[in-house]
């Protein structure tokens, strides 16, 4: 049954078990997480047990017959690395999708972790114009920061627009389950941008099978540890949608009888994201990796298993939401966060930078308050009335995703918001920035 | 000669080894995997069929693999030269790997064999010693490092010979110690000791009666920890709990300070690393890394790893409390901890408990805590191990395993709100929620009391009050409305805001206002109480507000400045003429 073509490669043609996403054969000499090719399809070694070896078919097992032919590869799964890469879009599996070879290195994706001692602490601002994020949730490069929204926000819109405004050496895009449309948007903003030959696509939309976006993000960080470690250069990865990518992983373990944790989820769905996110780092050589990622929420539920443990392992999230009192979308103050900004507001950024951003998020909130109130039909204090009025215009000037400013521009308007509706004592800054930046009476 | 075996089944990192010779559960072995060796552990047997779970990754591997047993459990090098040191899980020196990445199979040396140490000897010849006395000692950065006779050590022995005052590297003979039997037993530097059992080289272990320093104030004033006390922080993500840990680590009034980082972010660990060797420690002046030790296992490091780390850190805090020393013990976060077992549990298809969760999940926990503690050791020195875990809650939900099981075994509670958290008040501690026990213990409330001042804790206990009577207004006038309830209501809601302010509220960013010590909580306690108790003038409701935002602001910039500066007493000055407006004589 079993004959050797190439030096590593064995072939077997007689399966004894078919489920929906996996076969099972007699085999020995095998590697765990091995790729071989059933049917012409990729697929990867799962379990073995003695002379039984589980693969999982990454396009499904549809259509596969019992004598099917089985090559084992020899080799983990790999992508290859080098400045052909550039300029490129290829499917889950590393081929370019336009045709043609790349030339270049052969590196095994899911490679091995960064030794936290040989990380450096990430502290370049990445200034994207967009207050809701400058201002209050400051972005650094080596950062992992995912946007949280509901499928009808513009999320990709935004990453785009971020990216190209990010001075990034190289981006490169993991699209997980993407649909044809998104694609072809991010391909077009790039080009017109004249940003094609900075970017890198990997490509699964939706017209591909499911559980080959298991691939995806894997080889899009191979991509990026070749450009950041190796030619330290900053790198940018977006991956969108890995709420996907956490499905794929739920119909995998399904398929494979494992116990599901909290909403259908796997077990291991904190180690797998994990995995992914903290391919983030910022080398000590100047390359780094930068990974922003969309995680699509359904009907803004962040207690659901994908985005909170997505939550627990980034460094923060970007919440973007409708707001209806001016029609725009925002970046919400309240739901948003980044970790990493106090490594460089204040310190790349104006002094008064933190005390700015806490204090007109304070305002924001006795602004829900006051609504609140007002929804609940109680009369509304002069105060009350002052912060409504500030939240609306802050929301309108600062936290509305179309605001493209400097910092510096940002804190004034913050400033000039701050004055109109309240006392200092009220919005209760530190002395000496009030004595410096608070805008007197004109 | 050592057991051997073979691998006959993988399923990702559980691997089935067959064997005929003798293994023991949670024994260590190696799997040979091309040129590397990897470790893993025993964690079931069935006949000749034993598990073991690997602590790397299994790609690649073959059945077939040839596996050696250590005859030994997971244990960690305990000796001079372990603080200041970056380690993994399993004790490996993460500096002392070669390049960017971290290699599989690579297992470096917890200690350095060269370097040499200053000897001073402390029992005499022919003196009569058991486990974990102390022989001599030697200097690690400015602790005294004690060599101890090995915990393994049973029975009493008799010394036989000590080395005299010098230089030492870890591996010389330091001791010549002889048993009942007249057997002589050399005594290095260095022992070893399996991580998961207790080290119990201690005569006993009251209740603790001590206040552990902290610098924050939402426990040292409102909800204190004990020296060698227990404590846990659970709040859903980005709430918190790393930046108060790491307030802790700089902070606490700690003789050393073991942190470990288990399944969270490489970038948290980072920023201890970078930060700490620039930071000073308060009382001594010296680089906060020099009492500091790091096992690091972040999220993208082995998942089996993650079990050990905590146990070793554990065990590492063992062998300094039982030099007389105070070690501040902090885990972040003890969930993931809790996940990897469950991972495993549910490869095993074991019978799964709640949430999928091993079954002996509470008792695990349980005993973890119970290995902190303030102890007495047979010299009458003491030493104590305070212990803080995170708890990070699925959907921050605290009606969950891990966080159920860890509130029956620890004393403190600092339950972190999402909704403090987004308002931005932190630390995002429920005021209302959250409890120590300690408060409770007659001789903590002696304790307090003699150091604070004799009303100290009924001052507290005051506080919380406010605080609880507070929120019950609040809600009364979120009912019905700010007209609708008397004009009382409004200020018994305000003067819970200005604790919450003044104390509760701590900028962990701040120079100054990051750290408060007990003598400036005392002062400010009093200032506090001072609103609290006094009765002030309104005319309308809506007076209330704008005065008590200008007093509480008053309050926030005292809390900026440093203590007893003329910044401060000028505040002070200001805020007493705030007062003064309104305050009914
Ligand atoms: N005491 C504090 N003062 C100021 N900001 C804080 C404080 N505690 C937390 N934060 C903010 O909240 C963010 C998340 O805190 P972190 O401790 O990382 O949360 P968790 O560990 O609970 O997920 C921090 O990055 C910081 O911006
Ligand atoms: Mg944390």
């Amino acid at each position: 049954m079993e004959k050797d073509t190439k030096a590593f490669q064995r072939v077997y043609t007689k399966l004894f078990q078919l489920t929906k996403a996996t076969v099972s054969l007699k085999a020995s000499g095998i590697g765990n997480e091995e790729l071989a090719i059933v049917d012409g399809r990729l697929a990867q070694v799962v379990k073995i047990m003695g002379d039984i070896v589980t693969l999982q078919v990454f396009a499904g097992t549809e259509g596969i017959a019992t004598d099917a032919e089985v090559i084992f590869t020899g080799k983990a799964p790999t992508l290859k690395v080098g400045e052909d890469l550039a300029g490129r879009f290829f499917n889950a599996y590393g081929e370019p999708i336009d045709g043609g070879q790349i030339m270049g290195e052969e590196r095994e994706i899911g490679g091995p972790s960064v030794n936290p001692v040989r990380r450096k602490q990430p502290s370049e601002f990445i200034a994207t114009g967009i207050a809701g994020i400058d201002l209050n949730n400051a972005l650094v490069t080596g950062q992992k920061i995912p946007f949280f929204a509901d499928p009808d926000q513009p999320y990709n819109q935004v990453m785009a627009m971020v990216a190209l405004r990010a001075e990034a050496d190289k981006i490169i895009l993991g699209g997980v389950g993407l649909t044809n449309d998104d694609y072809l948007y991010f391909k077009q903003v790039f080009d017109d941008a004249g940003a094609l030959d900075r970017i890198v696509g990997f490509i699964n939309t939706t017209e591909n099978p499911p559980v080959e976006r298991l691939l995806v993000p894997d080889m899009a960080l191979a991509a990026a540890e070749y450009y950041a470690a190796e030619k330290n250069q900053k790198v940018l990865v977006l991956l969108t949608d890995l709420t996907l990518y956490a499905d794929a992983l739920s119909i995998v373990s399904n398929r494979m009888d494992q116990i599901p944790s909290k909403d259908s989820m796997p077990g291991s769905l904190y180690s797998d994201l994990a995995r992914l996110y903290e391919k983030a780092v910022q080398f000590p050589d100047g390359g780094s990796i930068t990974i922003i990622a969309v995680t699509s929420l359904s009907s803004g539920d962040i207690t659901h298993a994908i985005p909170d443990n997505t939550g627990y392992i980034t460094e923060g999230q970007l919440f973007l939401r409708k707001d209806s009192d001016i029609g725009k979308v925002i970046v919400d103050p309240f739901r948003s966060l980044s970790r990493l900004k106090q490594l460089v507001i204040g310190k790349k950024t104006r002094e008064d930078h933190p005390q700015v951003m806490n204090a007109a998020v304070r305002l924001y909130a006795d602004a829900a308050n006051a609504k609140t109130k007002l929804e609940n039909g109680f009369d509304l204090t002069d105060y009350d009335e002052r912060t409504l009025e500030f939240a609306k215009a802050y929301s309108e000037k600062l936290l509305a995703i179309d605001v493209n400013i400097e910092v510096d521009q940002m804190l004034e308007t913050a400033y000039e918001l701050f004055s109109k509706n309240f006392s200092p004592v009220e919005v209760g800054l530190k002395k000496e920035f009030v004595d410096q930046y608070w805008k007197k009476d004109e | 000669m050592s057991s051997i075996g073979k691998v006959t089944g993988i399923i990702a990192n559980l691997v089935i080894v067959e064997t005929d010779d003798r293994v023991a559960q949670n024994e260590i072995c190696f799997i040979k995997h091309d040129n590397t060796r990897l470790m893993a552990e025993v964690i079931k047997i069935m006949g000749q069929k034993v598990y073991v779970q690997v602590f790397e990754s299994t790609r690649g591997l073959k059945v077939g693999s040839e596996v050696e047993f250590a005859g030994h459990m997971l244990e960690v090098t305990l000796g001079p030269g372990l603080l200041s040191k970056n380690f993994d899980g399993l004790q490996n020196d993460l500096d002392k790997m070669e390049g960017v990445f971290l290699k599989r199979g690579e297992y470096t040396e917890p200690l350095d064999k060269d370097k040499e140490f200053e000897f001073t000897p402390i029992v005499k010849e022919g003196g009569s010693v058991i486990a974990g006395d102390w022989l001599g000692e030697v200097k690690e950065n400015w602790i005294g490092h004690k060599i101890m006779v090995p915990f393994v050590f049973k029975d009493e022995y008799t010394v036989k010979s000590i080395t005299k005052e010098g230089t030492y590297k870890i591996h010389d003979t330091m001791a010549v110690l002889t048993d009942k039997d007249g057997k002589e037993h050399k005594v290095t530097m260095v022992q070893k000791w399996p991580v998961k059992v207790p080290v119990r080289a201690f005569k006993e272990k009251p209740r603790p009666f001590k206040v552990l320093e902290t610098g924050v104030r939402v426990f040292d004033t409102l909800n204190p920890i004990a020296e060698g006390g227990t404590g846990f922080i659970p709040g859903p993500f980005g709430s918190g709990k790393t930046v108060l840990q790491h307030a802790l680590s700089k902070q606490a009034e700690a003789d050393l300070v073991i942190i470990a980082a288990c399944g969270e972010r490489a970038n948290e660990v980072v920023e201890i690393f970078t930060e700490f060797p620039e930071l000073e420690d308060p009382r001594t002046g010296r680089a906060l890394m020099e009492r500091t030790t790091i096992i690091a296992n972040t999220s993208n490091m082995p998942v089996a790893a993650r079990e050990a780390s905590v146990y070793t850190a554990m065990t590492l805090a063992e062998y300094y409390r039982t030099m007389g020393l105070k070690v501040l013990l902090l885990a972040d976060s003890t969930s993931r901890w809790a996940q990897a077992l469950r991972e495993m549990s549910n490869r095993m298809e074991e019978l799964p408990g709640p949430d999928g969760f091993p079954m002996d999940l509470p008792a695990i926990i349980s005993n973890f805590y119970s290995r902190a503690g303030y102890v007495y050791l047979n010299n009458g020195e003491t030493g104590s191990i305070t212990f803080i875990g995170t708890v990070s809650p699925a959907g921050g939900n605290l009606k969950e395993p891990v966080t159920e099981s860890t509130k029956k075994a620890a004393r403190c509670f600092y339950a972190l709100s999402q909704q403090r958290a987004d308002s931005k008040r932190y630390p995002a501690i429920d005021p209302i929620e959250s409890y120590s026990k300690y408060l409770e213990y007659p001789e903590i409330i002696e304790y307090l009391n003699k150091n604070n001042g004799e009303n100290w804790v009924s001052n507290v206990l005051y506080v919380k009050d406010v605080l609880l009577r507070s929120k019950e207004s609040y809600e009364q006038i979120n009912i019905l409305g700010d007209d609708g309830v008397p004009l009382e209501y409004h200020i018994t809601f305000w003067k819970g805001e200005v604790v919450d302010f003044a104390i509760s509220q701590q900028d962990a960013f701040d120079k100054i206002d990051s750290s408060t010590d007990f003598k400036r909580q005392r002062y400010m306690l009093e200032k506090i109480i001072d609103v609290l108790k006094a009765d002030f003038k309104f005319n309308s409701f809506e007076e209330v507000n704008p005065y008590f935002k200008k007093l509480i602001n008053q309050f926030k910039q005292m809390n900026y400045s440093e203590f007893d500066s003329d910044k401060f007493k000028n505040n002070e000055k200001e805020l007493e003429v705030i007062i003064k407006e309104r305050k009914v004589a």
